[in-house]
């Protein structure tokens, strides 16, 4: 069935230059093949297409229960140009806990 | 063991945290940790203004402040403070708490060997995009290396109560304690690592100790009075996160996972100017409340080369904003948008941007936002930049008109007058060979 991030993970995201990183983290040990299988490039990429030129690259720590993603091109310039309000990207990672993501029944 | 607490995680942090670090538990080193990529930036801008400033202006009545309870409990600070200008930084200190051992560190500010390096065939390409230096050759305002935690661990081995650093890796303010304390040698690559995730994890202070952390925010206890991040630091490498009994927030595991993340890209090299560390063999353990337990960190061989901080001038910038109400906020606030930037237009501004946006729908979620539906009020934002400066002040004055002249139910702009022209500097990544970095210590009694 289709459920939120939000039900399986937290975040939290933070920049450098015109990067941003977001750290998803499975609330439970168990659900972190799902967040392997469901939160891919590819699926980054498509949900913040309105706002970053990309490419978006994951990494995997499974120590952790965690993906990193790094969303190139996401800060209209990095920090110190950006027009945005959130110029250093403090709330992509609770944006990306809307992602609609095919969950275990 | 050694206890390394960290009471700023940006300039600008609570005032008060550093101060109940030292009065509510004991503590060995207090590190303070005051720049980031934004504030080099505006430090940048400030020591254009005044060369004597350029470094964190808190700092110097901060230790004023701290400085009988520092004798007293034995505690010594390490800090980024000094940014572009660590001279004058540590006179003010000097100045204010006379009786302080106080240490500089710099050597990091490259600004006058640009030429140098570019003619010795270092190209300093932005080491995100690739873009050649020439691009901003003309237009840099400042470069700075990113130093590692030698140096610093130097100036408390030759005593120091106080060391202002200039650029350094953030992470390196804890790691310096631990060299001084333990001997860990230059090569010893999995507990230096250690060292570097310990101060990873601290060096935003209380984001460490459940601030800005989605782990049951409502249920974490008194952040009104938030304990800062202790680092119960241990030879063999091992360390807890913890905080001092009795203050307000929460260190859990999930807490604690939060801020290892937070802005690294590769969690299994995490560069650093003394070693690559590896995050993921690291094993947290929950070992009684408020204390995580880490251990597991490995490290690989430091980098050839260090990261160059380069601020160079980009233009200018200015804000303006306009809230409108219901009914149909939103659409108002859109057709308020479409008038600014047809007025612009019909004045032949030209702008390298013109971005907008709504908050109260899209700021935060963009085009992840739900679809525009009744909302009470909005908040129209709309930014320009560009290199004209000319342009960019005639925009601020096409938004206050809109009261009179665009749709109805706006409000909201007179508090703050029309929008400030900003200065922009742009910071733009680079690598220069380690060798070509010589730090400097120097203490001052």
């Amino acid at each position: 069935m289709k459920a939120p991030l939000s039900r399986l993970a937290h975040t939290r995201s933070g920049d450098k230059g015109d990067t941003v990183n977001i750290g998803v983290i499975a609330w439970r040990a168990g659900d972190y093949p799902v967040l392997v299988r469901e939160v891919t490039e590819a699926r980054v990429l498509e949900f913040f297409r309105d706002r970053i030129a990309g490419p978006v690259e994951r990494f995997e720590a499974p120590n952790l229960g965690a993906l990193n993603f790094l969303l190139h091109g996401a800060l209209g310039g990095g920090g110190t140009i950006s027009l945005r309000i959130d110029s250093q990207g403090k709330t992509f990672g609770a944006t990306l806990l809307r992602m609609e993501i095919e969950i275990d029944e | 063991m050694i206890r390394v607490a960290n009471g700023q995680g940006f300039w600008g942090d609570w005032l008060e945290a550093p101060v109940r670090l030292v009065e509510q538990g004991p503590i060995d080193y207090l590190t303070l940790d005051y720049l980031a990529e934004v504030t080099m930036a505006v430090l940048e801008k400030q020591r254009k203004r005044n060369p004597e400033l350029g470094y964190a202006a808190d700092f110097p009545p901060l230790i004023e402040r701290l400085a009988p309870r520092l004798k007293q409990n034995r505690i010594r600070v390490v800090s980024n403070a000094g940014g572009l200008n660590p001279c004058a930084c540590a006179r003010e200190v000097l100045r204010r708490a006379p009786g302080l051992k106080v240490a500089i560190v710099q050597g990091d500010e490259v600004t006058a060997r640009i030429g140098e390096f570019l003619a010795k065939g270092y190209r300093l390409n932005n080491m995100d995009t690739g873009e050649p230096i020439d691009n901003v050759r003309d237009r840099i305002l400042g470069a700075n290396a990113y130093l590692g935690a030698f140096p610093l661990a130097q100036a408390l081995t030759e005593g120091a109560d106080v060391v202002i650093s200039g650029r350094c890796a953030d992470s390196a303010l804890l790691l310096a304690p631990c060299i001084r304390a333990f001997g860990w040698e230059t090569d010893a690559w999995d507990l230096l690592a250690a060292g570097v995730i310990a101060g990873h994890v601290v060096e935003c202070g209380a984001q460490a100790t459940g601030g800005n952390s989605q782990v049951d925010w409502r249920e974490i206890p008194d952040l009104d009075e938030i304990g800062y991040p202790i680092a119960e630091m241990h030879a063999d490498g091992s360390f807890v996160i913890t905080k001092h009994p009795g203050t307000g927030g929460r260190v859990t595991s999930d807490i604690v996972k939060e801020q290892l993340l937070y802005e690294i890209g590769d969690p299994r090299s995490y560069l650093t100017p003394d070693v690559i560390a590896d995050f993921t063999g690291l094993h947290l353990t929950d070992e009684g409340p408020d204390r995580v337990r880490i251990t597991g960190a490995k490290g690989r061989e430091r980098p050839a080369c260090l990261k160059l901080s380069i601020n160079y001038a980009a233009g200018w910038k200015a804000v303006g904003t306009m809230v409108y109400t219901a009914p149909d906020a939103i659409a108002k606030a859109q057709a308020a948008d479409r008038i600014v930037r047809r007025r612009l237009e019909k004045l032949s501004l030209s702008f390298d941007e013109i971005y907008t946006e709504y908050l109260g729908w899209n700021a935060c979620h963009g085009g992840a936002a739900p679809a525009a539906s009744e909302v009470p009020e909005v908040q129209l934002r709309v930014g320009v930049r560009g290199q004209d400066r000319s342009a960019v002040d005639r925009f601020t004055r096409e938004v206050a008109p809109l009261v009179l002249s665009g749709p109805p139910g706006a409000t909201g702009y007179g508090g703050e007058g029309r929008p400030k022209v900003r200065e922009v500097v742009g910071n733009w990544g680079a690598l220069i060979p380690r060798e070509e970095i010589q730090p400097v210590v120097e203490v001052f009694e």
